[in-house]
């Protein structure tokens, strides 16, 4: 196995979040393609750790799995906190911080 | 010779379940369903934790299934339902301008693969029959505990802190 193919599939499923973050006007659906660039790291983190024999990038990437659970949990929060002011959820609405 | 098999049946696990994974990633970021996009964001993260496996990360892999597949995917599941996202086809699920991410996304697609392949050009994981030690669950557990202690007691704090924000900001009042 070369280490590029692991790389390189976190870097596809990097920009394929990213452009979903970019794209999508619906919170929940943002939210996903954050987890989709949370996994592409995680999946650098392993192969690191694989390449260099240590054990800390199998660590980092609890962790990482740990705070993407806590980030989940507040963003929906916070979503439906929105929804329920709003009765939407679109985030090109939320623009009270313009002057 | 038993090396090398185990080497080719590694490559065609990778390249299946990495063409299912970069599929369902694009299913995630395009479909016009919102509870589709999650089912197959599951897809994504499914294929991920067989990726982990691949990578003899077997606990982190089955962390990936319980936490990800198990609890995140219900949150969503449970913030679809509460937000009332209309079951079937939406049509304005995108930005106005969405195609300017693209070109974003295409260009650092570029510039992270001209780095990849130039730093790293063909070099080789450790696979099955070189000789190098596995990184055993025993050492991950003496890392997180050891040299890794305050960040794990910071992080139990944040999700205490996630779980109380969570229902604070929820909670009708």
């Amino acid at each position: 196995m070369l280490i590029n193919e692991f790389l390189l599939l976190g870097a596809i499923l990097f920009c394929i979040g990213v452009y979903g973050v970019i794209a999508r006007k619906n919170a929940v659906m943002v939210l996903m393609s954050i987890e989709l660039i949370l996994n592409a790291v995680n999946l650098n983190l392993l192969a690191f750790a694989l390449r260099n024999n240590n054990p800390d990038g199998q660590v980092f990437a609890l962790y990482v799995i740990a705070i993407a659970a806590g980030e989940v949990g507040v963003g929906l929060g916070l979503v439906l906190l929105i929804y329920r002011n709003k009765r939407s959820i679109a985030l090109d609405e939320l623009s009270e911080m313009k002057g | 010779m038993f090396a090398a098999e185990a080497l080719v049946a590694q490559n065609i696990a990778f390249g299946i379940i990495a063409a299912a994974m970069i599929f369902g990633a694009l299913r995630v970021v395009t479909s016009k369903n919102v509870v589709h996009a999650a089912l197959w964001l599951v897809t994504v993260l499914a294929g991920a934790a067989a990726q982990y496996l691949l990578v003899y990360a077997e606990f982190v892999a089955v962390t990936q299934v319980l936490v990800y597949i198990g609890a995140v995917m219900v949150l969503f599941l449970f913030g679809v339902m509460l937000t009332r996202a209309r079951i079937g086809n939406e049509n304005n699920l995108n930005n106005k301008r969405s195609a300017i991410g693209i070109p974003v996304a295409l260009l650092l697609f570029a510039a992270m693969a001209t780095a990849l392949i130039g730093g790293f050009k063909n070099e080789k994981l450790p696979g099955p029959g070189s000789g190098v030690d596995r990184i055993h669950i025993a050492s991950i557990s003496d890392s997180i505990f050891s040299p890794y202690l305050l960040p794990f007691w910071a992080l139990s704090f944040i999700l205490l802190v996630a779980v109380v924000g969570a229902i604070v900001l929820a909670r009708k009042d």
